[in-house]
């Protein structure tokens, strides 16, 4: 016992300054893709051949986005584009309401609209969502136990991970959804008791991924639920836990638009 | 067609040796009758040999089955096929762990392993071509996981417990079903093949740009692992040759996922048992090697550090004394966080001879990695098969003999001291020079073996060039393909309450099985 608090007073306090300060990142890490198609020389699409997703529309022209839902937030596209016009910043905003927001140009920040009020009413104090891996890697599920751990601790925002969907407000889906995986989704969605959200992590559970296309998969939640709403898109591969937490932060309408100038450069 | 599918001359080898990464001539890998194909594979397997690879590939209409076997002590691989038709005398009636490899020769290309113990799909995937059900089913199509004639122990007050896909914690899916007597289980199946996303067909075809990244997402705790065995592959079908110093940057990598892995597994067995202090610190202190990593390339799993011909970021000398600093005190930290929980009688108690499985078991099922070498099988293909870095310079391999959740957990606790150590001594000891040489196109006809010892084991992929040097065939093996079942008989006769523990002791992947 005496170990255990000695340790616990030399290991100190864990948890992050997010989202009270600005979060810190390695020098390389890879939040939202910057483009600049001033930069592009004639004719040029050297980053969208290069790109292993087809995450990059209209190279070359003014109207150029980057549809972070199919991003992986890999190198391959800045490497092919030695003039800089497409380069990752260190924004690790990334969540949005709708599919079509994930298609962003230039150097917009994305921040992700709140629920309706009466949403907010029920879910923004206690927030109890069901994971379901479905066809993920582990990679997002990695993440998403992160989220839990005594550095971002989700669960001093009143957000937690239940075991039970009967027991939750909704449902985080991770992975392309494969066919195998897909009605054990849908009746676990089915078990959620309404109102009821659901969240799509990661690329794959946002268009496929890199199985975008795959015969066996069905291209993301949307895709598999067919029709039901999702309600927030969570990019990257896998979303650093701290895009996690400013999605369902900003959901819940507890992150304001002043919190965009302590972003850290 | 471009290989030849009748019997070799009387005196010519039955097997082609090669080794770890050695692209071979596919054509003169020999092609065997059935017969000769299943005695020679048994008798390597008798005198202690390993399948590290079999698998099945589509030649002018019929499969040809190749193995890769595996002869650890000599560091060498050995290469034989067959061609078959419908069926075939099983293996696994005789060496149980081809049991794996069978079952999906017969889901993939309709091979039946005529004998095999018991026949069942291994991870519901479509066949690779057409085919009869081999398995029997009215409608395979409409087969999900689940659906699967499983194993029952009938009798008074014998009861079945089901659990699964939908798991309780944030954790893959997959279907667990237990006989059980009261709390003592008799047996356990488990049942695979949610995860399929169809990895080895949008492989097969390549390499295109999307093959990197497919690699990578076999096992997303896994991405530096299977991602060098892809580029591994890719070299040595290319004759490309990473520099030292991108060799010396892979190795790190390498060593950093086996870190954060076996860091966190510390910490999930702690929380398992209820040790939460341990839980609560291995928990962060994990993500102190997942950073290490994003300090390297800028994504905490090592995704995009690896490419074709080296790797894609390079550590100034300052950061890589600053990296190497920071690790020798995170793992300091870990000690200390470990040292709580594995000097807790309370623990020990819970640990020690729970899930217990025997050397004899493990060497017949052909365990891999920590689970192996915690059951006294002296294993690892760093050593054994030594690609890369792990040429110039060795990690000591551990062993333990109890073969218990106990020796599972604290193999991980020793590993990760020697994982330390090399990590530190390569950043501290960078080779000068570049980080990547130039891409090249693979060669035409061309089978490599490709293995790496990965966090939970031997990884192994296996591609094949057709004539124009592009994939006819890429075969990928994560090491859950064979440890899945380690974890099943790891229950029998023990206590259901052991499950979480136990499981947590193996860790296995279900998408790197599911593929």
């Amino acid at each position: 016992m005496i170990d255990i608090l000695q340790f616990r007073l030399r290991y100190g306090q864990q948890t992050v300054a997010f989202p009270d300060g600005p979060p810190r990142f390695p020098e390389r890490f890879r939040g939202r893709p910057v483009v600049d198609p001033a930069r592009c020389p004639d004719g040029c699409r050297a980053c969208a051949d290069a790109c292993p997703t087809e995450a990059i529309l209209d190279p070359g022209e003014a109207r150029m986005r980057v549809d972070l839902g199919r991003c992986l937030f890999c190198a391959d596209c800045v490497e092919a584009c030695p003039p800089g016009a497409i380069r990752y910043g260190h924004d690790h905003r990334l969540a949005a309401r709708s599919r079509d927001d994930l298609l962003v140009s230039r150097d917009e920040p994305l921040l992700a609209a709140a629920l309706d009020e009466e949403a907010r009413r029920l879910f923004g104090r206690s927030l109890r969502l069901r994971q379901v891996s479905a066809a993920g890697c582990n990679g997002c599920e990695a993440e998403l136990n992160a989220t839990g751990n005594i550095q971002f601790d989700l669960s001093r925002f009143g957000i937690q991970f239940v075991a039970s969907p009967r027991h939750a407000d909704g449902i985080v889906v991770t992975g392309p959804v494969s066919e195998n995986m897909r009605a054990a989704l849908l009746a676990t969605y089915e078990a959620v008791p309404p109102p009821r959200i659901v969240v799509a992590v990661g690329a794959c559970a946002i268009s496929g991924g890199p199985f975008r296309g795959s015969p066996v998969v069905h291209d993301g939640a949307a895709g598999a639920l067919g029709g039901i709403p999702v309600d927030l898109f969570v990019p990257g591969c896998p979303p650093h836990p701290i895009t996690v937490l400013d999605g369902l932060l900003r959901l819940l309408g507890r992150l304001d638009g002043d919190e965009a100038r302590r972003v850290a450069r | 067609m471009t290989e030849p599918l009748h019997e070799r001359r009387a005196g010519a080898p039955a097997i082609l040796e090669t080794w770890n990464g050695e692209a071979v001539d596919v054509r003169a890998v020999p092609v065997l009758p059935v017969a000769r194909f299943r005695a020679v594979i048994l008798e390597v397997l008798r005198e202690g040999g390993r399948l590290a690879a079999f698998f099945g590939r589509p030649v002018d209409g019929r499969v040809v089955v190749t193995a890769a076997l595996a002869d650890d002590p000599e560091g060498k691989l050995g290469l034989l096929s067959t061609v078959v038709d419908g069926a075939y005398p099983a293996l696994s009636s005789e060496a149980p762990q081809a049991q794996g490899f069978e079952r999906e020769l017969a889901e993939q290309y309709g091979v039946v392993p005529e004998g095999h113990p018991w026949l069942k799909p291994l991870r519901f995937e479509p066949p690779h071509r057409e085919v009869r059900d081999p398995f029997g089913r009215s409608d395979p199509a409409a087969t999900i996981p689940g659906e699967y004639p499983f194993y029952r122990v009938e009798g008074e007050e014998v009861h079945e417990v089901a659990v699964g896909p939908v798991h309780a914690g944030i954790i893959e899916p997959g279907h667990f079903r237990f006989q059980c007597h009261g709390e003592e289980v008799f047996h356990l199946e488990i049942v695979l093949g949610y995860q399929h996303r169809g990895a080895e067909r949008m492989l097969a075809g390549g390499p295109d740009r999307r093959s990197l990244v497919v690699a990578e997402s076999i096992a997303g705790d896994t991405s530096v692992g299977h991602g060098l065995a892809y580029v591994k592959a890719l070299e040595s079908l290319s004759g490309v040759a990473a520099p030292a110093r991108a060799m010396a940057l892979r190795g790190v990598a390498l060593e950093l996922e086996r870190l954060a892995n076996h860091v966190g597994d510390i910490g999930a067995l702690a929380n398992d048992v209820g040790f939460l202090p341990t839980a609560s610190y291995c928990g962060a202190l994990r993500a102190d090697f997942l950073n290490a990593l994003a300090e390297i390339c800028g994504n905490r799993f090592g995704r995009s550090l690896l490419v074709h011909g080296g790797v894609r970021f390079d550590l100034s000398s300052d950061s890589a004394l600053a990296l190497a600093a920071r690790l020798r005190e995170s793992w300091g930290q870990v000690k200390g966080a470990a040292g709580l929980f594995f000097e807790s009688p309370s623990v020990r108690a819970r640990l020690e001879e729970t899930g217990r499985v025997s050397r004899e078991t493990a060497l017949e099922i052909g365990l891999v990695g920590p689970a192996a070498r915690a059951s006294g099988v002296d294993r690892d293909v760093r050593r054994d098969h030594a690609f890369g870095i792990y040429r110039f310079a060795h990690v000591p391999v551990v062993t333990a003999d109890s073969g218990d959740v106990f020796s599972r957990a604290w193999i991980r606790f020793l590993e990760s001291d020697r994982s330390v150590a090399f990590a530190v001594s390569q950043l501290e000891n960078l080779p000068d020079g570049d980080v990547r040489a130039p891409p090249a196109r693979l060669a035409p006809d061309r089978l490599v073996v490709s293995l790496v010892e990965g966090w939970r084991g031997e990884i192994a992929h296996v591609a094949v060039t057709d004539r124009d040097g592009r994939f006819a065939r890429y075969k990928v093996k994560d090491p859950s393909f064979h440890n899945w079942l380690g974890l099943a008989l790891a229950l029998r006769d023990g206590q259901i309450s052991d499950f979480p523990l136990c499981n947590k002791s193996f860790n296995l992947s279900y998408a790197g099985h599911d593929l």
